[in-house]
């Protein structure tokens, strides 16, 4: 059995990140220091295939991935709501009485779910390769 | 027995370098093993003059990548071309610490197949997973060049579209399972063997199917890798990377692979638990009876790697508008449903 206090399980987490991040730094450092550098003006320009750089890469793109964004925050919260449901789910009959409420309860939200998947698929946001999407 | 502080921390810690040494190795014997069966299956020998059959070949790649000019492009915005290969290796070398690894075995309260049994450990997993595309995102946007730019918004949607259907599909688990504790989720499934996973006896078969395409596009792997075809984007976000920084992208590639393959095994495939459960009787002392576990955990894991590269070796890379639909039009409702059935079936079988 576990005999220690619950909130130390999150030490060796912690210790884990900081191993993580000091193993990245010391390999970005010391493969700095070891490598040689003799740069000269062709090595520094950016590599884009041999051709010259055309002006700056930091210019417009296309609105598709900023919706793609959006809709990944919208939909990733709603999948988190889901996860105490599912957690709990087992002993929602004996807490509500009731062996379906739990379920029916979460087919309702699930449906305001794919309502807005839907929503979304109809305005042509998921149509990648079109020109008509309603945006 | 109370457990003293400073053994905990101290254990904890050998128990951590322990677990990251293996993971390093791991990382590179699985780029070997990608290039020797990518090798066969293309009927040629893949590496085979470093050392016997090629077994040095990652220490030479490792030696060579460590020694090659670092060097940093003058167009570059420094701080986040530095920044982000840190942030995408450490990401991608933290989560193993919530895996279990075999059957709980305690040392002066400590198991020592687990570096930490946190109750949230799944969560955990996919939250520094969300944070990994931090890296791939500021490397191609500090890079300063169209293709890196190009490769990273790709990979960056990409990422973010299957997380979706990756998190929707593991609901179904959770569901079964009643916590998100890893040690817990395992447990459960180890008790009739091959029945008792949940990919046979908890029916979670699609559920597993949606997570296994979701795990391949998030690391980037065929036939998802579209951050980096190279016939499109030269090499993708890491176009304008040398040395020690290019090579830590792809070590973290491969450790996100690993980590992948263990959350695999350990949803669906019942973790360290032997395929034959209760079914034979226990066999050996007390070492073998701890380390039996680990080699089932572990040649399941080698099971989803071989099967990364298999799939990598076979199919050819989708279109980016295909990739995008099959993400949100055709995984996420599938585990919508899949969440749907799972739950009303363990209500009726509740009653």
């Amino acid at each position: 059995m576990q005999t220690h206090p619950y909130t130390w399980n999150y030490i060796p987490l912690l210790i884990q990140i900081l191993v993580a991040v000091g193993m990245a730094c010391s390999m970005t450092t010391f493969s700095w220091f070891i490598g040689r550098h003799r740069n000269t003006k062709a090595k520094l320009e950016a590599y884009e295939c041999g051709i010259p750089a055309e002006g700056d890469a930091r210019g417009r793109f296309s609105v598709r991935f900023y919706m793609v964004a959006m809709l990944f925050i919208l939909f990733d919260v709603e999948a988190v709501f889901m996860i105490p449901w599912a957690v709990i789910y087992r002993q929602l009959p004996h807490i509500t009485g009731s062996p379906l409420f739990g379920f029916w309860e979460m087919l309702v939200y699930l449906g305001f779910v794919v309502v807005g998947v839907f929503y979304v698929w109809k305005k042509g946001i998921l149509d990648w390769a079109t020109d008509k999407a309603d945006i | 027995m109370e457990t003293g502080f400073w053994l905990f921390l101290l254990i904890s810690i050998i128990k951590i370098l322990v677990v990251v040494v293996i993971l390093l190795t791991a990382v590179a014997y699985t780029v070997l093993l990608e290039r020797k069966v990518v090798g066969r299956i293309q009927n040629r020998w893949g590496p085979s003059r470093v050392g016997p059959f090629g077994l040095l070949q990652p220490l030479a790649d490792g030696a060579k990548l460590f020694l090659k000019e670092d060097l940093i492009p003058e167009s570059v915005y420094r701080p986040l071309y530095i920044l982000a290969p840190i942030i995408a290796l450490s990401c991608a070398l933290m989560s193993i610490a919530v895996v279990p690894f075999g059957a709980p075995v305690m040392w002066h309260g400590v198991n020592l197949f687990q570096i930490t049994d946190v109750n949230i450990g799944l969560l955990v997993i996919l939250g520094i997973t969300s944070v990994g595309v931090y890296g791939i995102a500021l490397s191609g946007w500090s890079s300063n060049n169209k293709y890196s730019l190009l490769g990273a918004l790709r990979a960056s949607a990409q990422v973010i579209s299957y997380e979706l259907a990756l998190g929707l599909a593991v609901v179904g688990v959770v569901m079964r399972t009643g916590s998100l504790s890893l040690k817990d989720i395992v447990s459960v499934q180890a008790t009739h063997g091959l029945l008792s996973w949940n990919f046979f006896g908890g029916f979670q078969f699609v559920a597993f199917f949606i997570y296994l395409i979701a795990a391949y596009a998030e690391t980037n792997r065929a036939p998802f890798d579209l951050p980096e075809a190279e016939s499109e984007l030269t090499a993708g976000y890491h176009t304008e990377y040398s040395s020690m920084k290019f090579a830590m992208f792809f070590m973290a590639e491969y450790a996100n692979m690993i980590t992948v393959s263990c959350v695999a095994t350990l949803l669906f495939f019942g973790g360290w638990s032997s395929p034959f459960g209760n079914l034979i009787p226990a066999v050996g002392g007390v070492v073998v009876q701890a380390l039996l576990p680990v080699f089932w955990f572990v040649l399941k894991v080698f099971f989803f790697l071989f099967l990364y590269i298999w799939v990598r070796g076979t199919l050819p890379r989708f279109r980016y508008d295909q990739l995008m639909g099959l993400g949100w039009k055709f995984l996420v409702p599938v585990a919508i449903a899949n969440i749907v059935v799972t739950s009303f079936w363990m209500a009726l079988r509740a009653r």
